[in-house]
């Protein structure tokens, strides 16, 4: 019989082997599934891991998709390593496009050096407004920020939905519920491709939130909130102030990450927009462990299981939902992985004392 | 023994019931079977074996104290024979029957029944409610009140089976669990340490009904580490060491001291520290400081006044849950007073400062409660440390962790409270709780308080540790420093303190210096005030004696 036993510390070694494991377990289950599926396992893992790394144009598309990916992911894992829990990030994402693109779209056709990074600033201060909702009404009214954040989110999506289908709509559209592409758009740093700066953003905020973690003393007050929220009551660190510090940070990349998405490969605002982006970033915080350097690697490999599973599902005509299956196979494994961090199995042989405890207990009668 | 001339009651028992026939209690008897017999128990948990080959036996009739530090074993061996826990290796056999209870259910059904330290009662529910939930297939019905009041009087249990358990005192709740153990007719009943949360009236209280129950057949296994209880009490001890059982003794036939030494394994380093004092000026003052309830049954100040001067300890008896942990919130700044003026830090009003900014004006802090609360239990030692120092000590920069001073300071807490641990990147929650509260208690004592507020600094920690603790907290008093003790152990108050005073029901009697107070006295109070605090609400209590 195989018993859990707590660890008296976390096991560091299999801290860093966990994923190591939880990746080669998914490997193993996703070849099972798409084998299942009829199809050459081994080709499929070819195709969704190799295939976007042979051309610049793979290599790019993975760029594009990790860059919000790993930008909200970033705010979020700062946030949950304070206990702050915002699954909204895709509200934010969204109205941060939004306010950020609409000015865009005011002062058209007018055009400068100042636009985007305006842009920016006012995508950054909408998600962060719509964040500060969930933040006001937990740190007034004890609200559970997990649910007005994420019901906050369908308000967004429906808000630029309304938005791009009225007032934001372009005149010669030909009524598609969509606005004018915008006047400027993001630099691309690989000339050719659609891999823009934002992706150099986000490689920012990696170092500035591991510099916020490992060197700050605010990053310190975080994570004690996190871990014991009556210590942080007793050391004098305002769980209010952490709060809204935590739904600020992840809704401000959040917001800043949609303008980027907006500003970069979209090049306007549409309702299909989100894309679920803020959804994903969630598995990629965990994914990385919470840990920014974790991050950057969870969004990247996610990115690539992406793009490679949309290779994969042309080239094979896969099911898209096998793809999404896949990626849940690898947050499924590494949740499970990392319980072998604070505990240990134990094989222990089977006891024969429950007979004996019966004749006890059957003796007292 | 206190068997003679107590009849049997009324108490429904197992008819099969083993006893010896018609003897009247005269001790441990020799010729029959023991009641509870251990040979070899061993039991390990992840890095520590927390019993090793235990082998000891429980007579009939008897009470046995079983002692040892903290960490020594004594609660696993116990969880053992409750069910809670299986052994390793070893047997047990009760009344000469093999004995290994797969569970809690199967250990009551065969007559062992365990009183908790903490208690597991549910505040919202009635007496009767709590009892009928204790045990299989009962209703809270008239017939259970019934047997309720049969059973608390015959053994002397004031209880009302219709009170919410909420509105009830700590030791009245000793009482509702006491009852539902007797209910179902233990053979053996096993207590940890029962007498904790208990005034010494209450406590002598309790040792009555222990000696009637003892005289109705009942065999008590009873966890201690009160020596002076212990020999009063128990026919026999197995004192625990590490795990093992180094000396079984007739508790009353020892002193105190020989016992401690065998718990310790080895000499007890000179006890009783006193020292003349100088006394300075006022360093805390409390006015009148309120604070209301926190929950329907938590308890409130009523407007405490008292002064700490620098140089001198004060301490502050009172049973468990009158009010300490709700004054500690409010001088620590967890929760906030009334007004500034309610707590003053060297003439500073400081009542709506948040808990950093007094820690700056040198109001710092130890709290009880040592896990997630006075420490970060998954994190290192020094960050452990830059928790509450990181201002008085500078240990942060413009916002940037000094990490090498921080680290600094966790190892001069280690090397000056001798603190056994691996170094600063240790886990605290691998120190054991001795360690542990050395660490905690230095890191508030080398960031040079001008006012200490400390609770049960002690609680939990071996007799060496213990001794070091209070040496230094003589010393940071004789240093200037205001120390106000809270504890519920009233030989460590009358051991380090000047003036002591009580805390019943969230109000506070004046101190009186400790050479004109007995614990007679001081237990009439702490049990008093409580008494009848309802009647005399408006009424601000007297010092009770003089």
């Amino acid at each position: 019989m195989v018993r859990l036993e707590p660890r008296l510390v976390p096991s560091r070694a299999v801290g860093y082997l966990a994923p190591i494991i939880a990746i080669a377990l998914a490997f193993a289950a996703g070849m099972a599934l798409f084998a299942a599926l009829g199809r050459p396992p081994l080709e499929a893992m070819q195709l969704i891991f190799l295939e976007p790394l042979r051309s610049l144009r793979g290599i790019s598309e993975i760029l594009v998709k990790a860059t919000p990916l790993i930008l909200i992911a970033i705010g979020l894992g700062v946030g949950f390593r304070a206990g702050v829990w915002n699954i909204g990030a895709e509200g934010q994402f969204t109205v941060g496009a939004l306010m950020g693109g609409s000015l865009a779209l005011a002062v058209y056709p007018v055009t400068g050096w100042w636009l985007l990074p305006l842009m920016a600033l006012l995508g950054i201060a909408g998600g962060m407004l719509w964040a500060a909702i969930p933040a006001f009404l937990r740190t007034r009214c004890n609200t559970n920020e997990i649910l007005v954040s994420l019901l906050l989110s369908y308000v967004a999506v429906l808000l630029l939905s309304t938005l791009t289908h009225g007032p934001l709509r372009d005149p010669d559209g030909l009524n598609f519920p969509e606005s004018r592409l915008f006047q400027t758009a993001l630099p691309v740093i690989i000339p050719g491709t659609r891999a823009h700066v934002g992706f150099l953003v986000a490689l920012a905020a990696v170092a500035l939130a591991w510099l916020l973690l490992e060197h700050q003393l605010l990053g310190f007050k975080l994570k004690v909130l996190g871990q014991a929220p009556r210590a942080a009551r007793f050391a004098g660190f305002a769980e209010p102030r952490l709060v809204w510090f935590s739904l600020l940070l992840s809704g401000g990349c959040a917001g800043l990450a949609g303008l980027l998405e907006a500003a970069g490969p979209v090049g306007q605002l549409v309702p299909a927009l989100p894309a679920g982006y803020g959804f994903a970033a969630i598995v990629v915080a965990f994914l990385g462990r919470l840990e920014p350097l974790g991050i950057l690697v969870a969004g990247l490999l996610l990115a690539l299981i992406s793009i490679g599973g949309e290779m994969a599902q042309i080239a094979m005509s896969l099911p898209s939902a096998s793809i999404a299956t896949f990626q849940g196979m690898f947050l499924f494994f590494m949740l499970a992985a990392d319980v072998f961090v604070n505990y240990r199995p134990r094989w222990q042989p089977r006891r024969d004392s429950a007979p004996l405890a019966r004749s006890a207990a059957a003796a007292a009668e | 023994m206190v068997a003679e001339g107590l009849g049997r009651t009324g108490l429904p028992r197992s008819p099969d019931r083993q006893r010896a026939p018609g003897a009247p209690g005269d001790g441990p008897a020799s010729g029959t079977p023991p009641l509870l017999a251990l040979a070899g128990i061993s039991k390990r948990f992840p890095g520590v074996l927390a019993n090793d080959a235990v082998t000891f036996t429980v007579a009939e009739r008897e009470i046995h104290a079983l002692l040892g530090e903290n960490g020594a074993g004594k609660s696993t061996l116990v969880k053992l024979i409750y069910g809670l826990l299986r052994p390793d290796a070893g047997r047990m056999s009760l009344a000469g029957k093999p004995y290994a209870p797969a569970s809690p259910a199967e250990a009551r059904a065969t007559g062992v029944a365990m009183i908790f330290q903490h208690f597991s009662l549910f505040e919202a529910l009635t007496v009767a409610e709590n009892i009928a939930l204790g045990i299989a297939h009962q209703r809270a019905d008239r017939r259970l009140r019934e047997r309720i009041d049969e059973v608390s009087a015959a053994y002397g249990l004031k209880l009302d089976a219709t009170r919410q358990v909420g509105t009830l005192s700590v030791g009245e709740r000793q009482r509702v669990e006491i009852v539902r153990c007797l209910l179902q007719a233990p053979r053996l009943m096993i207590m940890d340490e029962p007498t904790s949360v208990l005034t010494p009236q209450e406590a002598e209280a309790l040792f009555a009904t222990l000696r009637r129950l003892v005289a109705e057949g009942c065999s008590i296994l009873y966890i201690s580490h009160k020596l002076e209880e212990v020999r009063a009490l128990a026919d026999r001890a197995t004192i625990l060491r590490a795990g093992r059982v180094v000396a079984s003794c007739e508790p009353a036939r020892a002193s105190a001291r020989q016992i401690a030494e065998l718990m310790l394994g080895g000499t007890l380093p000179p006890s009783k520290l006193r020292r003349a004092t100088s006394v300075g000026p006022v360093r805390l003052r409390l006015n009148g400081l309120c604070l209301g309830k926190e929950d329907q049954f938590g308890v409130g100040l009523a407007g405490i006044d008292l002064e700490v001067r620098a140089g001198e300890i004060v301490g502050l008896a009172g049973v468990a849950g009158n009010g300490q942990a709700e004054l500690m919130d409010a001088l620590s700044g967890e929760r906030l007073a009334g007004t500034a003026k309610a707590i003053e830090i060297d003439g500073t009003a400081a009542g709506l400062l948040p808990p950093a900014e007094r820690r700056l004006l040198g109001l710092c802090a130890v709290r009880e409660e040592r896990l997630a609360h006075a420490s970060l239990p998954a994190m290192t030692l020094w960050e452990n440390g830059l928790m509450t120092a990181h201002g008085r000590l500078a240990l942060s920069r413009h916002g940037l962790i000094d990490k090498p001073r921080a680290r600094g300071f966790a190892r001069r807490i280690a090397r000056e409270f001798e603190v056994r641990a691996g170094g600063s990147e240790t886990a605290a929650q691998s120190l054991s709780g001795g360690n542990l509260q050395k660490f905690l208690v230095g890191r508030e004592l080398l960031q040079n308080p001008a006012v200490l507020v400390v609770a049960q600094p002690t609680w939990g920690v071996d007799i060496g540790a213990a001794a070091t603790i209070h040496a230094r907290l003589l010393g940071l008093a004789k240093d200037g420093a205001a120390v106000l003790l809270i504890s519920q152990d009233l030989d460590e108050l009358f051991a380090i303190a000047d003036r002591i005073a009580v805390i019943a029901q969230g109000r506070l009697s004046r101190p009186q210096p400790v050479d004109r107070i007995t614990v007679a006295s001081l237990g009439l109070s702490m049990g008093g005030l409580s008494q009848e605090s309802v009647a005399a609400a408006e009424i601000r209590p007297e010092p009770a004696h003089g």
